[in-house]
């Protein structure tokens, strides 16, 4: 039956996610957009909360939690409502975890996922993008080529978050024109870890470039093993994670420039009593929720395990251009006062221009 | 839970609704385009009938905006020609005793068709609506209506045929401001209430938008809904005016369903085509490699999607009995936007085949457009979300 209202455990999760993003997040995160560095602390806390070992099976390990997309959204949107970067490094590893969970061979399940129920954080991450114009996650560049018992992975890839600390890969290549995951270890031959990116907006994360040149990997560590993995439901789980984190990131610079329309006087009066001002918060508020509720759809298309590409990309695509088009009003209401660090608009829009960028970055 | 599926028992009425659609509205939505102001005979007795046997009920919630969705994506003309208690209802739904409803609406779905209207707009006032000059005098046991209304939707099939009705907001007292106005119910062909005149319109042509007069029309004194008592606080005080307002919160999710219906229309004549043109849609593509064509389609779809799913919520809302203003709002203006540039996309899209009367992408064009400015315009509907958005008064934002 149509409904809109998450289950109580739900609503449970969400507090605690909302509270902690309010309380610890928000806290640090302009003086980690500053430094570039997240204190360990707050991705401890994170950890301990759950974030990633809550859908692992008790036979690895884990809580074994019900696995839920929608869920998951939930979550992502409420800490990238405190910050995105610190809410990208604490969900990183779930980048390697959740596909092995999902569609990994039991030999991968036992061998990796008892990593993610740890008492500490586990750095593991995935390496999608690529350095380079036109990247489309269907056709890569980078290559898995299988050579008697081994895969043998070249190519560049950029964006990989937590390459430096990380022990774990999942690479995906392009094996004979089809995308695949492929687990390769730390220090394994032939994978080399490049210098820390600067990019424009989430400059807390630590990402890198990465190259492989002829890395050997034993057959058995392709992602799924001889079926392969589903990287269309990769793609569409980072998609709607990447819209919920957008609707989160957009809903803090809708909120800050409200308040800040509803205290700023110009010409005798708060400037959000005047319809250009109101009328572009109002607009912001709508899209917000639209995103919202399209999000949901895709994520619930996911739990379902239906094709969910379509519901997928539409709402990952109205997400780009919404968050875009509600950080810079949020900097444009606040002026002056926008453009400047003191106020964290600047920020979102930063980081807002980039979901069109981070593909495969997150997922739920 | 979060759920997005229709239960069985919608996805009937959805199948059902199409149906009509497609057999009963689609064949002659030209000619009642084309013949304004004639009356669809076959397709008010049928869809009276339908209505009554339940197949096509429609009220005010998500079963019934599903249904709708379909019906417009037929027509939207026609559906406004549909039978029953339409916005007079809701409005005595919305703020009516029990009495009022059981006396007004309790046989109203027998014998021959009616319809119920509501009538609020005048010639010098449109979504201001607290300005109405229409006026409404107390006389013994019985009120006395005097005014022009505009616009009427419905307006004359509610006021000339038998057992239909006609809500009308008048004030009691100008000095009182909002608080002096009320509604009042008067049952079609009572002395005193004539149509002027009928619109000639961009679209929804087959919909009769009538132009009443009410000119020392009496009614029973138990025909006010709500209360009669003027509570001169303030004069911002907006009492009386609730009515009026709760009944927006219903039907605005209700226009935002007939909207997305011909948004749909449109949305389907062009994929069809590019269908049969061997011209693929590819999700999940990244943008800089779509062609402008597959852009365009999936930011229709997309604000489709959008708009259908606001209009849900502010109706899933409803049915739980939560205040829904702010979202009945968000749904109204996305939805009528949405589908406004939807439709005027797709006459760009389709070329000399869109702007053809021999198709009917040119009519829905004109059809959309309604859905931005009936029920509260755009524009009105973004100031409501601003100031509930701001928290802002109506003195605080203008």
């Amino acid at each position: 039956m149509i409904s809109f209202s998450p289950t109580e455990e739900q609503q449970m999760i969400v507090s605690m996610a909302k509270q902690f993003a309010n309380d610890e997040i928000r806290r640090i995160y302009r003086q980690c957009d500053e430094n570039g560095t997240i204190p360990e602390g707050v991705i401890d806390t994170a950890w301990k909360m759950g974030l990633t070992s809550s859908s692992i099976p008790e036979a690895y390990g884990g809580p074994g939690g019900e696995r839920s997309a929608i869920t998951g959204s939930l979550i992502a949107e409420e800490l990238a409502w405190g910050d995105l970067s610190i809410t990208m490094h604490a969900l990183c590893p779930a980048l390697f975890a959740y596909p092995i969970l999902e569609m990994g061979t039991d030999t991968q399940r036992k061998k990796y996922l008892p990593f993610f129920c740890g008492e500490k954080y586990k750095a593991a991450t995935a390496a999608l993008i690529e350095p380079r114009f036109g990247f489309d996650p269907c056709s890569l560049l980078a290559t898995a080529r299988l050579e008697g018992k081994e895969y043998v992975l070249n190519g560049e890839k950029c964006y990989v978050p937590l390459a430096a600390e990380a022990d774990l890969f999942l690479v995906y290549a392009a094996e004979n024109g089809s995308s695949q995951g492929f687990i390769i270890e730390e220090g394994t031959k032939g994978l080399q870890v490049g210098e820390r990116e600067k990019n424009m907006g989430i400059k807390a994360l630590a990402t890198y470039e990465i190259t492989l040149k002829n890395c050997r990997i034993a057959k058995e560590d392709r992602l799924g093993g001889e079926k392969g993995c589903d990287f269309s439901r990769i793609m569409n789980s980072s998609r709607v994670a990447l819209s919920a984190m957008a609707v989160g990131v957009a809903k803090a610079a809708m909120e800050y420039s409200r308040d800040y329309a509803r205290e700023r006087v110009a010409f005798g009066e708060p400037v959000a009593s005047r319809q250009a001002i109101a009328f572009m918060l109002a607009e912001m508020a709508i899209e917000i929720d639209a995103t919202r509720l399209m999000t949901w759809e895709a994520a619930w298309k996911l739990d379902r395990k239906d094709e969910a590409t379509k519901e997928a990309a539409l709402a990952k695509a109205y997400a780009d251009d919404m968050v875009l088009m509600v950080t810079d009003r949020a900097v444009q209401i606040l002026g002056g006062h926008g453009y400047v660090r003191e106020h964290p608009v600047e920020l979102w829009l930063r980081n807002g221009r980039g979901f069109t960028t981070f593909d495969g970055m997150a997922t739920v | 839970m979060i759920d997005f599926e229709p239960t069985q028992e919608q996805k009937e009425a959805i199948d059902i609704a199409h149906e009509f659609a497609k057999e009963l509205f689609r064949p002659i939505s030209r000619h009642y385009d084309e013949h304004e102001h004639e009356s669809p005979q076959e397709l008010i007795d049928k869809t009276w009938g339908e209505r009554n046997k339940g197949t096509l009920a429609l009220g005010l919630d998500v079963t019934a905006s599903l249904r709708i969705e379909e019906l417009c994506w037929g027509d939207a003309g026609l559906f406004l020609c549909v039978p029953g208690p339409g916005l007079g209802g809701a409005a005595i739904f919305a703020s009516g005793t029990k009495e009022q409803l059981q006396r007004f609406l309790g046989s109203f779905n027998e014998g021959e068709p009616k319809w119920g209207a509501m009538a609020m707009t005048e010639p010098s006032c449109g979504s201001d609506t607290s300005a109405i000059t229409a006026t409404a005098t107390r006389d013994g046991a019985e009120w006395v209506l005097n005014g022009e209304k505009i616009f009427v939707t419905w307006g004359k099939r509610a006021a000339e045929n038998p057992g239909g009705l006609v809500v009308v907001w008048a004030t009691v007292d100008k000095s009182a401001g909002r608080a002096g106005m009320k509604s009042f119910v008067v049952p079609a062909g009572t002395p005193g209430m004539r149509v002027e005149k009928l619109e000639k319109k961009l679209g929804i042509r087959a919909s009769d938008t009538a132009t009443l007069i009410f000119d020392n029309c009496r009614i029973p004194f138990e025909n006010i809904l709500g209360s009669p008592e003027i509570k001169k606080v303030d004069k911002s005080e907006t009492k009386g005016f609730k009515g009026a307002m709760a009944t927006f919160d219903a039907t605005r999710p209700i226009v935002a369903a007939m909207a997305i219906g011909v948004g749909r229309a449109a949305l389907d004549f062009v994929k069809e085509t590019l269908e049969k043109e061997g011209i693929k849609i590819r999700y999940g593509v990244p943008r800089q490699k779509l062609i402008a064509l597959e852009r365009d389609m999936m930011e229709m779809e997309a604000n489709y999607k959008a708009a259908k799913l606001l209009t849900l919520r502010a109706l899933w809302m409803m049915s739980q009995f939560q205040p829904n203003n702010l979202e009945a709002s968000m749904a109204k203006a996305k939805a009528g936007l949405a589908v406004t540039k939807i439709t005027q996309k797709a006459v760009e899209i389709m070329g000399p085949l869109g702007y053809s009367r021999k198709y009917l992408l040119e009519k829905w064009m004109r059809d959309a457009k309604i859905n931005d400015i009936f029920e509260g315009t755009g524009q009105i509907n973004m100031l409501i979300v601003a100031r509930r958005a701001l928290d802002f008064s109506r003195d605080q934002l203008k």
